[in-house]
């Protein structure tokens, strides 16, 4: 049943962030473009979507976007709880909400005036009145936050931020562990995130906006993103 | 732990790593007479720079330092949980010895990961004492002291990895490897505090995340495992006067939501307690 659930929620993920794609998905496409674009050096054109600048600033951009859309997701959820909540549980969100929005305003100071804007999101894919819903998308979100940054690690090019990263990551793994164990006791590390030699996952900038999308209306720019 | 090993095996492997280093004999023959007075604490770093100095930046010795040392904590948890389960009557049946059977085998792939890594310059299991000198002696006949090591081991792994991230930034594959494996042990880190959590007691209100400096229960034997835990600023950024929900963001929330570095001297000094 839960197996079920988070597959259809997985695919519909997939299709909803397919027809943006084919749509208006100018974003990731751009990303994948953007190797070849070196002698690209105008200003950044506001039509192009919100800009995440190039290098290390990019990287930080690409959290901070994460961050506003995690920070923006438990906001709702410890605003609305769903029905039947138990006490733990609401004290859990309402941590985690806490932890969203400190990292998401830690990346604002920290960025200043490169930061992006706030971005705005389409939560109406998710049912909050819904334990079920709300978990698996916890879930997606927390899983999808530590695999992006592993995955950015590699693109940080000052190691202050890549420990700030690291700072970061193992909060959010802490979150997806929690959130796991409180659909399905045990399946904190489970073989769904963790491979044969005791990896968790990585993805790249261009994976994790992809699946990303789906919650973002906001247009954005990342051809200057670091990726691989 | 028979670290001089690297600079053996390395001579096995490379004929001429003493005319690398033959302009630096001497540095290298008064490191060796150094490495008697100083403590084991200091060695694997201080055996990184000379590798560094052999090689320059052909083979990553540093990189290899540090393998060696993740190797060692994974050979300490990986024999540590192997020996929990496969003791009678320590671990309840069902969930509990469920979980624990998956964290053993993260660490048992860990371990063989690392070694695959390093190949012949892998360090050897050292010889453990899971109750470091009596400070925990019933660990494998006390469930809740079993559990209590657990998470001090799992929270300081997780320390230890992030603690050594930029010296990986030369090797983007084995940087990316060592995330991987950070991430997992917080997930167990996680799930460990959410055990002890349910098991009551000193451990009532644990939280899966770190709040402040040692939030355990266990007492100050485990305060340097969480020492610096408490920090609020990151990048000059004061967490606990930034707007959150309702006023600024709690001085709980700013140390949790940001897990603070150990460096490879403070997690030898917790470790070596274990180390026979």
């Amino acid at each position: 049943m839960e197996e079920m659930s988070n597959k259809q929620e997985n695919e519909g993920l997939k299709r909803r962030s397919f027809l943006k794609y084919a749509g208006a998905g100018v974003a990731v496409t751009a990303l994948a473009v953007a190797g070849c674009k070196k002698s690209d050096n105008h200003m950044p054109n506001p039509e192009d979507g919100e800009y995440f600048g190039s290098g290390d600033i990019a990287i930080l951009n690409y959290a901070y976007a994460l961050e506003q859309l995690e920070a923006a997701f438990y906001t709702k959820v410890a605003e609305s709880p769903y029905s039947g909540i138990s006490t733990q549980e609401n004290s859990f969100f309402t941590d985690i909400r806490d932890h969203e929005i400190a990292h998401r305003e830690f990346f604002k100071a920290a960025i200043g005036g490169s930061a992006i804007k706030g971005l705005e999101v389409d939560f109406s894919s998710i049912n909050f009145g819904s334990r079920e819903s709300v978990l698996a998308t916890a879930k997606a979100f927390e899983d999808l936050g530590v695999s992006a940054y592993n995955g950015a690690g590699r693109l940080i090019q000052d190691g202050k931020y890549l420990v700030l990263a690291g700072k970061i990551v193992s909060v959010e793994a802490r979150h997806a562990a929690l959130i796991r164990d409180l659909i399905s006791n045990g399946s904190f590390a489970d073989n769904t995130v963790v491979d044969m030699n005791g990896l968790d996952k990585s993805r790249s900038p261009g994976e994790v906006l992809e699946i990303a999308s789906v919650y973002i209306k906001t247009k954005l720019n990342v051809k200057d993103l670091p990726h691989y | 732990m028979n670290l001089f090993n690297i600079i053996d095996e390395i001579e096995n492997v490379d004929q001429e790593i003493h005319e690398r280093l033959n302009p630096r004999r001497a540095a290298l023959k008064s490191f060796l007479n150094f490495g008697t007075k100083v403590t084991v604490a200091a060695m694997p770093f201080a055996i990184g720079g000379i590798l560094n100095k052999a090689y320059g930046q052909t083979v990553p010795g540093d990189v290899k330092a540090i393998l060696n040392f993740a190797l060692t904590l994974e050979y300490l948890e990986a024999e540590f949980y192997t020996k929990g389960v496969a003791t009678s009557g320590l671990i309840p049946s069902g969930a509990a010895v469920a979980a624990l059977t998956t964290i053993r085998d993260h660490e048992n792939e860990h371990v063989a990961f690392l070694k695959t890594a390093l190949g012949s310059d892998a360090v050897v299991k050292p010889t453990f004492d899971f109750t470091a000198g009596g400070a925990f002696a019933d660990v494998f006949s006390n469930y809740d002291t079993f559990l209590a090591v657990a998470q001090v081991f799992e929270d300081t792994g997780v320390r230890a990895y992030k603690g050594q991230a930029t010296g990986l930034m030369s090797n983007k594959d084995i940087l990316t490897a060592a995330l991987n494996i950070h991430s997992v042990e917080a997930r167990h880190a996680s799930h460990l505090r959410q055990m002890r959590r349910a098991r009551g007691g000193a451990a009532a209100n644990l939280k899966p995340w770190i709040t402040g400096a040692n939030d355990t229960g266990i007492g100050s034997s485990v305060d340097a495992v969480y020492a610096g835990e408490d920090n609020k600023n990151q990048a000059g950024v004061d967490i606990n006067q930034l707007n959150g929900v309702g006023g600024k963001i709690s001085a709980n929330a700013a140390t949790e939501s940001f897990d603070e570095p150990l460096t490879a001297e403070a997690v030898l000094a917790i470790v070596n307690p274990f180390i026979k």
